[in-house]
This record gives C-alpha cells, structure tokens and sequence, in this order.
C-alpha cells in the first residue's frame, strides 16, 4: 500500500480496540492495540493494493490478543485468592466483558473476529478453524448466549 | 451484537495514537511525522523525516493531497506526530510573531534534484527583507540563463517560508507567483519589511 498509515488509524483504530477487548477484557486490550497497529506500521509498504485493510488488521489483532493470553498463562503465578476485578468507567460495560469472557472458547473468537471485527465467516474459520458453517454456528450460539446473559444482567440492553 | 460491544471514546484512541507514535519512532518506522500549524497564512502542514524537515505546505495545496504524495514519494509510514516538528513549529510562531529572522532546523530536500535542488539550497542565501530577481538567482545557481527553470524551482520548493522563495521576485519588482498564493507572498515580504526585530 502506498497511502498515509494515519488514515488507517483513523479509520480502524475503534474497531481493533473492540476486537482486542473482546479477546482480553478491557485492561490489556491497549497493549494488544498498539503491538497490532506497530506490526501493521512495519508491514503497511508491503501489503498488497487492493487488499482488505480491516481484515488484515483484524486477523493481526486477533494474533497480537492471543500472544498476550499465552504469555499471560506462562507467567501466571497461582494464587490462593483472585485479585478484584479491575473497575470500568462504567459498571455496565465491566458486566459486558465478562459476559464476553464468559463465552465457550470458540464463541469468544467467533464473536470477536465475525461480529466486532466484520471479519466474514470465511475468513473466521481459516482463524479459529473448521469450515464457515461451523464458525457461523458458533457465532450464532455465542450472541444467543450474549444476549441472554447480558441482557438479564445488564437490564436495559 | 456489535450493538452491544461498548463504543471507543476519542480520548482513549488519543492516547493510544500517542503511544504508537512513540513505539513507531523507537523502532525506526516513523518515516514521515506531521502536524498543522496556524498562523496568519492560514494552516500551514509541516512535515518532516528522520533527517529534518521535508514539506511546507499552505490550506490552497491541499494537506490531504500533500500528505498522499509525500506517502508515495517518501514513505507510506505516515503518522501525525507533533513532537518531531516542535522546533520548527515554534520558529515559525517566532517568525511570523517577527522575532526571527533565520531559521536553523535541519531540513531534508529529498523531494527536489538537479538544478531545482541548486536553486532551494541558494534561497537561504538571500537576507531576511531583502530579495532577489529569478535572473538574479539563475545566476547564483551557476546557470545565468535559465530564469524559467528558477521560476519552477521556486514553484517547487518542498519547505516554503523556511528556505525563503517568497524573496525571489520579478526584475520589475513586482511579487510574482507562489505557492501560497500571490497575496501570502506579499503578506511575507510586509511582514519583513515592517518587522523591528
């Protein structure tokens, strides 16, 4: 690609946070937004025109999100009580990203990529594996489940 | 659903923007860092590589345009990024506010060659509220005859203001064409004509 890097900051940097929260939780979601966006920087020359740009992005952000889990689990120090929940602007939006966290894996990711980060299924399933159907199934069960718990929790949504 | 996936506010893409801006330059990918400056010309988009400044440019030539051809004949790794262009900022308040006469940031002429670039490098040499004729010029330039080709140098020059082509004038004494516009040029030479410093 050969046009500003900023105009693809400006235009997608909202929904690689979205997709990063949605895989972590919202407090090491902006670790995973600037390693996405510095990545994307180094690689932007040389990415294809004509290629789709919030795919592409999505796709990395996924991968940069999933690192920070795996170095999370290797660093995790067993603890005899869970530390408090980190607190949100909003106390809704806290119940949120637990009801998202706690989706069944595959729906986690499928949720994610699909339907925060516009990802098409095709595209999904080469991600998170197995064919588009699957994926789409996934997806469709993982909001059912969204819908269900936040929406008892949360009230008015 | 993505309904409910809570929206991002401006202030939290802010500071990550600003964080990346510092990851790009300590990993050397931030070949072309902008901002705007507002003066009495208007905006005016600085920019500039590693190496120093690059690019001038006035509202009537477009930033967005501007900032497209600088990703191309530059580098694509563009960010809008202050820091680096702090120092130039605050010589051209002091310029326009008419504290400073010389400007001595580094600047980068990457984007002029040839004759063309001869001629930039000479613009320096012609003292603030002074000027000089394109005839004048092409001869400083080492080609005597060639006073189009200084009209187009002119034209052309990456980082107006800084090095001083607003200066070069017609052998009648009248302004002449420029970049930002025939009325900038004539505000320019006013300003330094009238300033006391």
């Amino acid at each position: 690609m050969d046009g500003p890097f900023e105009q693809v900051v400006q235009q997608h940097g909202a929904t690689v946070l979205r997709v990063c929260r949605a895989v972590l939780g919202p407090v090491d979601a902006d670790d995973a937004w600037s390693e996405t966006f510095l990545a994307a920087l180094r690689a932007w020359p040389e990415l294809d025109q004509g290629a789709n740009v919030q795919a592409w992005l999505v796709t990395i952000a996924h991968r940069k999100a999933i690192d920070i889990v795996r170095r999370q689990q290797r660093h995790a120090v067993p603890m005899a009580e869970l530390p408090d929940r980190p607190s949100a602007p909003d106390g809704r939006d806290l119940d949120l990203w637990d009801a998202i966290a706690g989706l069944p894996h595959k729906q986690r990711h499928v949720v994610a990529l699909h339907h925060v980060g516009g990802l098409p299924y095709e595209d999904v399933a080469a991600v998170v594996g197995g064919t588009a159907a699957a994926a789409r199934r996934a997806g469709s069960d993982g909001i059912a489940r969204l819908r269900q718990t936040y929406v008892t929790e949360g009230g008015d949504r | 659903m993505s309904d409910l996936i809570p929206e991002v506010s401006a202030v939290e893409l802010e500071h990550l923007h600003a964080d990346l801006v510092r990851r790009a330059a300590r990993h050397d990918l931030l070949d072309v860092a902008y901002r705007t400056l507002d003066g009495p010309l208007g905006s005016l988009l600085l920019a500039a590589t590693p190496l120093g400044l690059v690019r001038v440019a006035f509202d009537v030539q477009d930033h967005d345009a501007v900032l497209v051809d600088l990703a191309t004949r530059v580098s694509p790794r563009v960010l809008a990024a202050p820091g680096p262009l702090d120092a130039v900022a605050r010589e051209l308040d002091e310029y326009f506010a008419g504290t400073r006469r010389v400007f001595d940031v580094p600047v980068d002429l990457r984007l002029v060659a040839g004759f063309r670039r001869t001629v930039v490098q000479h613009l320096a040499d012609i003292g603030y509220g002074r000027t000089a004729s394109y005839a004048e010029m092409a001869t400083a330039a080492g080609s005597p005859r060639a006073v189009r080709a200084v009209g187009t140098a002119c034209a052309l020059n990456p980082v107006p203001v800084v090095l001083p082509c607003h200066r070069v004038v017609r052998s009648d004494g009248s302004a002449g064409q420029y970049a930002g516009g025939a009325a900038a040029k004539l505000a320019l030479l006013d300003l330094e004509a009238h300033a006391g410093a």
